[in-house]
This record gives structure tokens, C-alpha cells and sequence, in this order.
């Protein structure tokens, strides 16, 4: 293994490659491009990968929606066709019930689902805007950035059925001039003033929802438009461990019981789960991160068979070379070391090359997919797939070296120096 | 210097077998230059492949410098090739990818000389044969009698016991021949053992000793006046 830290044998190695340029270029390339390939597919899934789980940031990954419908079954004398109602009961029922329920947010709407928009007022400005009536819990499920300064709805304000809303920057911008702080100034809900405590940045987050949404406390909510125990909506988020398919279905059968709905009466509570579509999505978002490391494995494999496929036609054209060398007193050894050493020294040079370049791609595609919508953010490949290449390519590099290696080895002198 | 006893060597050609040589027998001393003539089919390159370790004897016995030379592994061989013997061939056999200088210090890199070393020991031989200004150029920037004289070089600079040729001036010009055999002969008077196999009249007689193979046998072996070449050149 001497030989491999002695500086003589990697001059004779890299003045034996640096002369045949046309040879080392063309091995090279063929490597390259493998881990070129293999580099900038991985850096692009994992980019994708990035760019899905930013999509959902926003809001919480197990997390679902449950609202009701109206019943296809009858039941307990009930007919069929009874539009049914959630109320605010609900929600403590399903938090003591179902254990795997981290957070519920009841949630009312006015400017969604049938209902007409607010219509907000500030001195001789008005626009209809869509307001919420929340608890603080649901930014517990789907966090919202407020700016500095301001606050989201609290227990108090709940408590009190305080008149305080938190703007969106669009409504900001429509009801405020440019340069006044909005916080602590007065709005006009529906002809009632509300203080504005805070302004919120707005997110896509892949649901509904804009940026001049008004969020006022639920029980403000429920005084303002007489709406009583109702709920539009719950956001459950539950716990990460959770799965959230079974939660979903738990949820669904403790809201039948409690509303005297047939058990197997699905059309009578309407969800939407979150969490499964989101572990859909990273299901695919893992298989093309494994087709892209199976399709970078196969080309590096292509290429380094390339190299071996060159080195063993340079061999055959360095067959008198390799004599002369035997003949000026080159060893069997010395001989298969020097071709292994060049496929290994080629191997891991292009490998190189081809990170650098499949690196330098990845930035260049990142800085064109910065502003578009594309689910696509910092595309990097893990430290460990990189070294696992060149690990690879070493090996490959020396296996398959080995072979024109033995073909030089067992070309006699005698045989290599024979005039033709 | 070389010791040949009863020498037997034969080739399989299919169902055939070709009997080369056919019980040889001569010695060299130190510091003689002796010619190797023959037509071909002679033998006589088989006889330089087999000093030059290059190819096994199947019968007799070869004894370079006191060291019986039999079942030799290829490494074994290979450091005795690099230790004992110089290699001077007919095509030259350079490495046409290194300049005269790398190619002189070929050798030297496998008795892992170290490289500075390496390039002032391959320099001195390259003055000796003439070639200083040439040391960076390539072999096929050099004219045949140069590279003949670069290998040659390359043959001394690993200062082997015995200097063997193959045809050394096969493919060059008389004159060109002549200049490469002058030089030869000025190694020679150094002190050097040198072989040379040829099938020209007037290099053999510009040796010391003519070794006359016929089919496989030596038919002559005489020593003879030597013709110098610097008188030709």
C-alpha cells in the first residue's frame, strides 16, 4: 500500500494521463456526466421535497377540517335529508373523547360559503372583506405571522367578547393611509367598531384564505350575527404520532352519535384531511427521491464502465508500452497498480468535476424557480449521497480497473516487444 | 559475466514442436562486445530472449554474474531484468508520450530513485550519448539515430551488468548506423559487457568476438580484429 502515498507514483500516474489528453477527456466525460446526473436528480428531489414541505408550513401536517352536511340516512325517527348543525359543545366533546386530538379550533365565516362578506368601514372607506370568528387555538393549527406590535385574539378577548380584530395587510393598506399605525385604531364590522390589535402576514398556504381576511373573536362572532352555539367549521390538528386517518373516522362517529346520525350515514359530516394528503405527498416525494438515486446510481455505473471500457482499448494500444516498461524492470505489480491507479485517479477527478457542475446547476435552477410558484426551495444533496458516490466510484473505479489491469499483466514482454 | 551450458529451448506450434535451440554453450567475460550473427530462424533472437530474461529456457543452465537465473517469477524477473540488463532494441521501443530525458529516467524510476536524482542521472547519460539540447523533446521530434542513441541512454542509465541490443542499427542509414555503433564501441571501452544481435557483416566485425548460430547451434565463434566506427563516421 506504499505506493499509494509515494509521490514517483503519482507523477508516472498523472504524466501517463496528462499526455493522452484526447483519452483522459473522453474517459473523463463519461463519469462526469453520471454524477452530473445523479447529483443535479437528487438536488432536484430533494428541491421538490423542500418545496412540498413549505407548502404546508403554514399549517399543521396532521391536521383536518370537519364541517357538517345534511343526513342520507334516516335515523331515530329522524328523516333523511336533515341539514345538520355543529355546535360549540362539539368541540369539548371531541377534545375529551378523543385522545389523539392535539387542538380544535371552532371557526365561523362570513364571506365564505354562502354567506355575504362583511362590510368594513373606516372613516369614509368601505370594502367587504371575509371575517373569521376564532379562538387563539387556531394558530396553534395553522400559525399566522402577525406583525410587530400586534397580537392574534387571546382567552380574554374570547372571555369578554371583546370587540378587537386582527386585520390582513391588504386590508391595512385599503383602510389605513400609508404611514399610520393601524394598531389601536378603530374599524366599523357590520356597523360596529372594533380596535384593530394586530395585522397579519399573509401566507399562501395551499387553502382557503387571502390577504384581507379580518379575524375577531368567536364569541364577538356569535353576538354579532346571532349565530349562537353554531360552528361553520372545526380545524383539528392532531398529535404527530397520531394517524390521522383513524382520528378523522373517530371524529366522524362521535359527531353521528351525538346528532342521532345512522353510523353508516356518510354524507352527513364533510371533511377534508390534511394529513393524508400531505403523507401522499411526501410518499411520492420519497419515491422520486429514490428513482433519481436508483437513475444517478445506474449513470455513475454507466460511466465508470465507460472508463473501464477505454482503459482496456488503451491498453491494448499501450501494449508496447507496458512491454517496454516490463522489460526496463516494471513488476507485474507496478504495471496493474499504474492502470488501476489511472482508472481510480479518472474516476474520482470526473466525480469531482461532476459535483462542482451538478452543484452549480442546482444554485443556477434555484435562482430561476426563487419567484414562481413551483413547490421547488433550496435544492441541496445530503453530505452523505456525495461521499457515498464517490465511495462508489472508487470502488467501481477500482473493480473496474482491475480488468484491464490484468490484461496488461498478462501480456509477456517477449510478446509486447515483438516486431510485428 | 554470462555463462551458457547446454542450452535447450523449443517452441509448440499446434501438434508441432519447433526446436530452436539446440544445446548452447559460450561464456562472456566483463567488458567484452560480442556480436550475435545469424540468418533468421537461427535462433538467435530466441538466445537474446532468454539472456534478456525475457523468455525461459527449457533445459541447461544460465548463470548472469554468479546468479543462476532459473524459475524466475515475472516480479523476480522484473528486478533482475532492471538490475542486471539494458535493453537496446531495433524500433527504439521509446515511449512516445515522454521527452528523451523522461524516457532515460524510465528505468531509474522503477529502482525508485528519487525523481531530482532521477532527471540529473538521466541528463549525464543523455550528455554522454550527445543528446543534452534534446532532453525535452519527444521521440518523434527526434531523428531515428537520435532516438536509437536516447535508448541507448535509457539502457545505460540504470548501469546494468550487461548492455544487450537487438538489432540496434536494423533500422537506420549506414551512416546513421555507423554513429550508433561508435558509440556503442566508446561504451564499450568504459569497461561495459555488451551483446549485440545482428545479421549485417560490417557491425559484427566492428566487434570484439563474432557468435555464428546456424539452426540452433553455434557453427563459429571466433574473436575478431575489431573495426572501429569513428573512422566512418
Amino acid at each position: 500500500m506504499q505506493f499509494l502515498f509515494d509521490r514517483n507514483t503519482w507523477q508516472e500516474i498523472f504524466g501517463s494521463i496528462s499526455k493522452n489528453k484526447t483519452r483522459t477527456v473522453i474517459t473523463v466525460i463519461g463519469v462526469l456526466w453520471g454524477i452530473f446526473i445523479y447529483i443535479a436528480l437528487s438536488g432536484a428531489a430533494k428541491g421538490m421535497d423542500n418545496g412540498f414541505e413549505s407548502m404546508f408550513e403554514t399549517i399543521a401536517k396532521n391536521s383536518m377540517f370537519v364541517w357538517a352536511q345534511s343526513t342520507s340516512m334516516p335515523y331515530e325517527g329522524y328523516k333523511t335529508g336533515r341539514q345538520m348543525q355543529l355546535k360549540l359543545g362539539d368541540a369539548t366533546m371531541i377534545e375529551n373523547r378523543i385522545p389523539q386530538v392535539e387542538y380544535i379550533a371552532p371557526r365561523n365565516v362570513m364571506g365564505f360559503f354562502g354567506s355575504p362578506p362583511a362590510t368594513i368601514g373606516r372613516k369614509n372607506k368601505t370594502g367587504s372583506y371575509t371575517l373569521f370568528g376564532d379562538f387563539p387555538q387556531f394558530t396553534k393549527i395553522a400559525p399566522k405571522k402577525i406583525y410587530d406590535g400586534g397580537r392574534f385574539i387571546n382567552d380574554e378577548d374570547i372571555d369578554q367578547a371583546r370587540k378587537v380584530a386582527v386585520i390582513g395587510e391588504r386590508t391595512q393598506k385599503e383602510l389605513f393611509d400609508k404611514d399610520e399605525d393601524p394598531i389601536g385604531g378603530f374599524i366599523k364590522i357590520d356597523e360596529v367598531y372594533f380596535q384593530v390589535v394586530g395585522v397579519h402576514k399573509f401566507e399562501q398556504s395551499g387553502g382557503f384564505g387571502g390577504d384581507g381576511d379580518i379575524f375577531i373573536p368567536f364569541s364577538t362572532f356569535k353576538k354579532l350575527y346571532n349565530t349562537g352555539d353554531n360552528v361553520g367549521w372545526f380545524s383539528i390538528a392532531a398529535y404527530d404520532d397520531a394517524d390521522v386517518i383513524k382520528v378523522e373516522e373517530n371524529i366522524k362517529n362521535l359527531l353521528k352519535n351525538i346528532h342521532h346520525v345512522h353510523p353508516a350515514d356518510d354524507r352527513a359530516f364533510g371533511s377534508f384531511n390534511l394529513g393524508e394528503q400531505f403523507n401522499k405527498i411526501v410518499g411520492f416525494a420519497d419515491g422520486i427521491t429514490f428513482l433519481s438515486l436508483v437513475v444517478g446510481i445506474a449513470t455513475i455505473l454507466a460511466g465508470v464502465i465507460g472508463i473501464g471500457n477505454i482503459l482496456l482499448i488503451s491498453v491494448k494500444e499501450r501494449t508496447k508500452e507496458l512491454g517496454v516498461r516490463r522489460a526496463l524492470g516494471a513488476t507485474p505489480a507496478e504495471v496493474r497498480n499504474q492502470i488501476i491507479l489511472e482508472s481510480v485517479f479518472l474516476t474520482v477527478i470526473a466525480g469531482i468535476m461532476g459535483i462542482i457542475i451538478g452543484a452549480m446547476t442546482l444554485a443556477m435552477i434555484d435562482s430561476f424557480t426563487q419567484d414562481i410558484e413551483f413547490p421547488y426551495t433550496n435544492p441541496t444533496v445530503p453530505i452523505p449521497y456525495v461521499l457515498g458516490a464517490l465511495v462508489i466510484m472508487v470502488v467501481l473505479g477500482t473493480l473496474i480497473g482491475l480488468i484491464p489491469a490484468q490484461r496488461a499483466v498478462s501480456i509477456k514482454p517477449i510478446d509486447a516487444l515483438r516486431e510485428e | 559475466m554470462i555463462e551458457i551450458k547446454d542450452l535447450h529451448k523449443s517452441y509448440k506450434m499446434g501438434t508441432n514442436t519447433l526446436h530452436v535451440l539446440k544445446g548452447l554453450n559460450f561464456t562472456i567475460a566483463e567488458g567484452e562486445l560480442v556480436a550475435i550473427m545469424g540468418s533468421s530462424g537461427s535462433g538467435k533472437s530466441t538466445l537474446l530472449n532468454i539472456l534478456g530474461m525475457l523468455d525461459e529456457l527449457d533445459e541447461g543452465s544460465y548463470t548472469l554474474d554468479g546468479v543462476p537465473i532459473k524459475n524466475l517469477n515475472e516480479t523476480k524477473a522484473a528486478n533482475y531484468r532492471n538490475k542486471f540488463l539494458g535493453f537496446v532494441f531495433q524500433s527504439f521501443n521509446l515511449i512516445n508520450y515522454k521527452n528523451a530525458m523522461e524516457n532515460v529516467a524510465l528505468p531509474l524510476y522503477y529502482q525508485k530513485v528519487p525523481r531530482k536524482e532521477r532527471e540529473e542521472r538521466a541528463l549525464k547519460y543523455l550528455t554522454q550519448v550527445g543528446l543534452k539540447e534534446w532532453a525535452t523533446h519527444l521521440p518523434n521530434e527526434l531523428s531515428g539515430g537520435q532516438k536509437q542513441r536516447v535508448a541507448i541512454a535509457r539502457a545505460m542509465a540504470a548501469e546494468p551488468k550487461v548492455l544487450l541490443a537487438d538489432e540496434p542499427t536494423g533500422a537506420l542509414d549506414s551512416t546513421t548506423s555507423y554513429e550508433v555503433m561508435d558509440l556503442i564501441q566508446k561504451i564499450n571501452d568504459d569497461g561495459n559487457t555488451i551483446l549485440i544481435v545482428t545479421h549485417e557483416e560490417d557491425i559484427a566485425h566492428m566487434c570484439k568476438r563474432i557468435v555464428q548460430l546456424k539452426d540452433g547451434i553455434i557453427v563459429e565463434d571466433k574473436f575478431v580484429e575489431q573495426v572501429r566506427a569513428s573512422q566512418y563516421v
